[in-house]
């Protein structure tokens, strides 16, 4: 999984979470050879106007993506299963709060 | 829609507003011109960070020399952004640096010209910066998703770029009458550089038409070229500077300024390395990419050396 093909590093992929509560949001990546040196990198590039209070930093070799090929089947909106949807439901007239 | 690997479809999908991410299907044309572009633009960024490095050690105050140093910050981060962009079409960052050193890869001709004194720091920030965000705005909207996400991270931060220099040509045409004229004379010597810096017009733009097609770039180089110019002259007449073109005036047909011709001689000569700068700025960044050499090694011997020592730690 490491770069040993040259000497411009390992790439990691950089997520920041703008505050407490909301979600980590993929960012870009940096290049690091190790988990403090990304942080830092990480730091350096993405957060220097107060864009976040919390990083992660995870090696790219270890995100394992979806084939785009495959992205008609897994991706299928399911409309055979309105079911999923709150709106399917016939309710009595009058039924408050639901 | 469908993924499928043809440029016919490819080519639906761009017609339909969609991004393409790496991972899909892309014809080689486009793979190339992408690398070409985004690599060329994240050189701009890093080479030009020396014209204006030469300037923060005379910085003529400390909050002048704060900005500046966050400024040139900056550009080395937008630099990182595009080149992994670029990475993501399968160039590494080693190559892209190597085809900078062997000349292969182009970076932005504005960047060959010197900055002689403080007022070209106040002309670099608002003509050189307001130019770039010019393009980098219509770049938002690019088809390339990793490119239109650096796009919009780089235009967010850029737009102090400008107004930092602005202020700069604002607080010397309200000074002595020297500071005037340095300002004056750093406006006549980046006016046409800058225009320049949106590439040939459309009609000799050899580039153009598949970078159109394909959506990469959005709006033409005279397009562009034109809401600069339309944009700036108003910021030049309010504080006292004249734009160094006796045929520019205001067109009330078409609502744009008309403007004179460009020295497209000078332009090619840059290019093809006869500009005042070419050499220093290239043996700069090849001299501080090699002084660094051992830095990288040392960081790649100590995770050599953490990854033996785990292995060894699983083993026994």
């Amino acid at each position: 999984m490491e770069n040993l093909q040259d000497n411009q590093f390992d790439v990691w992929e950089v997520f920041i979470q703008s505050k407490p509560g909301l979600p980590h949001i993929h960012a870009g990546n940096v290049h690091a050879t190790d988990k403090k040196m990304a942080v830092q990198n990480a730091r350096d590039t993405y957060t220097r106007r107060g864009e976040g209070t919390s990083i992660w930093v995870v090696p790219s070799l270890n995100v394992t993506a979806s084939d785009p090929d495959e992205n008609e089947m897994l991706f299928d909106p399911s409309n055979d299963k309105m079911y999923r949807h709150p709106t399917f439901y016939i309710l009595p007239e009058g039924a408050k709060n639901i | 829609m469908k993924n499928l690997h043809n440029d016919e479809s490819f080519q639906k999908r761009i017609d339909a507003n969609e991004h393409v991410e790496p991972r899909d299907y892309m014809p080689e044309g486009y793979r190339k011109h992408l690398i070409r572009q985004i690599s060329q633009h994240a050189h701009s960024e890093v080479i030009g960070m020396q014209p204006e490095g030469n300037w923060i050690t005379r910085a003529p105050s400390l909050r002048a020399k704060q900005i500046l140093l966050a400024k040139i910050q900056d550009e080395g981060g937008h630099g990182l952004y595009l080149y992994s962009a670029a990475e993501t079409l399968g160039v590494s960052r080693e190559e892209m640096i190597e085809q900078l050193h062997s000349g292969k890869a182009k970076y932005s001709n504005i960047f060959n010209y010197p900055a002689l004194n403080w007022a070209d720091i106040g002309a670099i920030g608002w003509l050189v910066d307001g130019a770039a965000i010019v393009n980098q705005v219509s770049l938002q909207r690019t088809s390339y998703g990793p490119y239109s996400r650096a796009m919009i991270r780089i235009c967010k931060e850029e737009s102090f770029h400008q107004r930092q220099g602005y202020e700069i040509m604002c607080k010397m045409m309200a000074g002595t009458l020297e500071q005037k004229q340095m300002a004056q004379d750093a406006m006549n010597r980046w006016w046409w550089p800058a225009l320049m810096m949106f590439g040939p017009h459309d009609s000799d733009s050899p580039h153009t038409g598949d970078a159109v097609k394909w959506k990469i770039k959005r709006e033409s180089n005279d397009t562009l070229r034109q809401k600069f110019i339309d944009k700036t002259v108003q910021q030049a007449e309010l504080i006292g500077l004249v734009i160094p073109d006796k045929d520019l005036k205001w067109n009330a047909q078409n609502g744009h300024y008309d403007h004179g011709t460009i020295n497209w001689e000078e332009f090619f000569e840059v290019i093809n390395g006869k500009g005042p700068c070419n050499k220093q700025r290239l043996e700069h960044h090849k001299k501080y990419h090699l002084e660094g050499e051992w830095v990288r090694e040392a960081a790649t011997a100590h995770k050599m050396k953490k990854i033996k020592r785990e292995r060894h730690h699983l083993t026994h």
